[in-house]
């Protein structure tokens, strides 16, 4: 590990960590409304599947993506705005927490019917397959959206049409309060892939670099036109599913030795074990991200509404004059 | 006692699964979590595993089960989350629910009970906070209501459970937390009849589900404006209760239709040509009617407020019926 990269990734998942801290804070606050899904223990994922991805390639993600976003170059800014339900958000105030777009980034949101973005990454692909691109779509799913038809019909699509698509599994083991096992006869879901013929692993998914190092190993196959690759990245949610969860379906002995693998600090401590990260690099990362947070709040708080005159704009393609 | 929309709802289930054991209750995490809406909440640890059922995310394929589970004897349950997530299964509803008993020639008849919220106003933005009762109240074979009260919220299931077809019931995610006055014997309640909420004499506001109290509100707000609003309730949007609310109609000669979802094709567009077709001559003004605005449905508090039916916009529509102009 170079200090480069330590660096780059610490930096990272701390924003993620604390801008989604803060998101609980606002929330608390009545500042963010909506349901609010953190993905607070899962940030190991999204910050190693984009270091493995080009700017050219295509992102869709689902409802718990603050971190997708972030990782994928999204601005705070933008993305905080959007919280708060403003102008100046990613999607002007009015996707919210659940749909976070960005053309800039090809980001495909940010989408809350589970399963239902799939065949969506699907698309893109063959789009960009037909056209001769030579970019990748990354899926992003939980584990609840193997249940759903629409997660079957993308996987035997990609693979019929040999679509440069990666399905990436976050298994946090709970969609909403059913655990796997409650859900599925056979759990283990790298077989459900490879009965479709989609190449399949596990991946740790609270280390960065066993993610990042999968990813582009997938999306190498998926440049040369070996079709999709279905990866399980194995990882927790460390809060609530939303806001609204008494939690009644784990128990706190569970979160506890999950917590103790919180991607954010095993990471650190190995950087460092590494000689690639300094007490000092850390301190400086912490106040930076600090800093790049209270200011993504305080122009949030500051920024417009889009005007109600506006409501009814881009309802049809024809309306959005320029 | 008092009581809450939740709550009554909880006990109308727990009735059903008590006297009847062919009763079970389905659906996405209607059991160890307590429902999404946590209208199940404790009947898991009551009824057990079984008869509180934890489906997979395959709202097609519970929804599926639940008509052969019907078919094969059983008075399911079924719990859609919201509205938005059946139309990953309004292949089963729309393609076999409510087709069956007639394409067989009579013979198979499906009596089914789907639950699910609907409605606007929490902040969900476009993918949980439309309101599309009214397709489903398109399609023949099947009976569609909305229960808008805490007695409707406790009586309407039980009916449901007994009626031979298959039975959507629609609750307004904003009227969970409704609390009120329940009697202490209230029990099951018919599902044909609208029913007028508030007498008035000088126009009819025809309502269901959520707009209700925003309705009642517009009727109080008219009322100090000299303006006596009759607000009727019209709980079962197929089939429609036409002898009630064009009664109203015909006794105040004027008419406003409240409704959350898009003018365009909308229920209010059907129950206004109902009132042309069979009041016309009655009229006084034209029938109006106050629809959300046709965008999905922002995030934003202000832009979805905005974009929803208000009191204000129910009062000047009534307004502009009464006075003209
Ligand atoms: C089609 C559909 N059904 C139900 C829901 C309600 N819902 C939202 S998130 C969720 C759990 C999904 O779990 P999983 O896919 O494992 O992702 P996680 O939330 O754990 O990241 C459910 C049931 C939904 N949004 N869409």
């Amino acid at each position: 590990m170079t200090p480069e990269v330590a660096h780059a990734c610490f930096t990272q998942l701390t924003r993620i960590r604390r801008f989604e801290e803060a998101c609980a804070q606002c929330y608390a606050e009545g500042r963010i409304r909506g349901f609010l899904h953190l993905s607070i223990g899962e940030e190991a994922i999204a910050v190693g599947a984009m270091r493995a991805l080009t700017p050219a390639d295509a992102v869709v993600a689902t409802y718990r993506e603050h971190g997708h976003a972030l990782a994928r170059g999204l601005s705070m800014r933008s993305v905080m705005a959007e919280m708060f339900g403003k102008k100046a958000g990613c999607a002007r105030g009015r996707g919210g927490s659940m749909h976070l777009f960005d053309a800039a980034t090809r980001f495909y949101g940010g989408n809350a019917i589970v399963a239902g973005h799939l065949p969506l990454a699907v698309g893109l692909a063959l789009a960009d397959h037909r056209l001769a691109r030579d970019v990748v779509t990354a899926c992003f799913f939980g584990e609840g959206a193997v249940a759903e038809g629409e997660f079957h019909e993308a996987l035997n699509l990609a693979a019929l049409w040999r679509l440069p698509v990666l399905f990436l599994c976050e298994n946090n083991r709970y969609a909403m309060g059913t655990a796997l096992e409650r859900s599925e006869a056979e759990t283990d879901l790298t077989k459900k892939a490879a009965s479709y013929r989609v190449p399949a692993q596990q991946v740790d998914g609270m280390n960065v670099e066993a993610v990042a190092d999968a990813v582009a190993e997938a999306a190498g196959h998926a440049r040369a036109g070996r079709g999709p690759w279905f990866l399980e990245l194995l990882t927790y949610r460390f809060r609530a599913h939303s806001m609204f969860d008494a939690e009644l379906y784990r128990s706190k002995e569970e979160v506890k030795a999950w917590t103790a693998r919180c991607p954010v600090a095993t990471f650190r401590e190995r950087a460092k074990a590494a000689g690639a990260l300094t007490d000092d690099d850390v301190a400086k990362v912490e106040a930076a991200v600090r800093a790049e947070v209270a200011d993504a709040i305080a122009f949030a708080d500051a920024a417009e509404v889009e005007p109600v005159a506006e409501l009814t704009w881009a309802v049809t393609r024809r309306e959005v004059a320029p | 006692m008092k009581t809450t929309y939740r709550e009554a709802l909880r006990v109308a289930h727990r009735e059903a699964l008590a006297k009847d054991p062919r009763v079970f209750l389905m659906g996405e995490d209607v059991g160890r979590y307590g429902g999404a809406y946590a209208v199940s909440r404790g009947l898991y640890d009551e009824f057990g595993p079984e008869r509180v059922r934890d489906t997979p995310l395959s709202e097609s394929a519970f929804v599926g089960a639940g008509i052969g589970a019907a078919l094969g004897g059983l008075r399911p349950i079924v719990e859609v989350m919201t509205v938005n997530f059946s139309l990953l299964a309004a292949d089963q509803l729309v393609n076999t629910a409510a087709a069956l008993l007639h394409m067989s020639g009579g013979q198979f008849n499906v009596p089914l009970v789907v639950r699910m919220a609907t409605g606007a106003g929490r902040q969900l933005a476009a993918q949980h906070s439309h309101s599309l009762e009214h397709w489903y109240a398109h399609v023949p074979g099947l009976r569609v209501v909305a229960p808008a009260t805490l007695e409707d919220a406790r009586g309407m299931l039980w009916t449901a459970l007994q009626d031979p077809d298959p039975v959507l019931m629609f609750e307004n995610a904003l009227l969970y937390n409704l609390e009120g006055e329940l009697a202490d014997d209230a029990g099951p309640v018919d599902l044909d009849r609208a029913r007028v909420r508030r007498a008035g004499t000088d126009v009819s506001l025809l309502c269901w589900g959520g707009n209700l109290y925003k309705t009642l509100d517009a009727a109080a707000r008219l009322e100090r404006e000299g303006v006596s609003a009759e607000v009727v309730d019209l709980r079962s949007l197929r089939p429609l209760d036409e002898a009630t609310f064009l009664a109203s109609v015909r006794k105040t000669r004027r008419a406003v239709v409240v409704d959350e979802a898009w003018r365009t094709g909308s229920l209010a567009g059907e129950v206004m040509a109902r009132i042309i077709e069979g009041a016309f001559w009655d009229l006084d003004a034209p029938p109006a009617r106050v629809c959300s605005v046709e965008v999905p449905i922002p995030y934003a508090q202000a832009q979805e407020q905005a974009a929803l039916p208000q009191p204000e916009g129910i009062v000047a529509a009534a307004l502009k019926v009464v006075r003209g102009g």
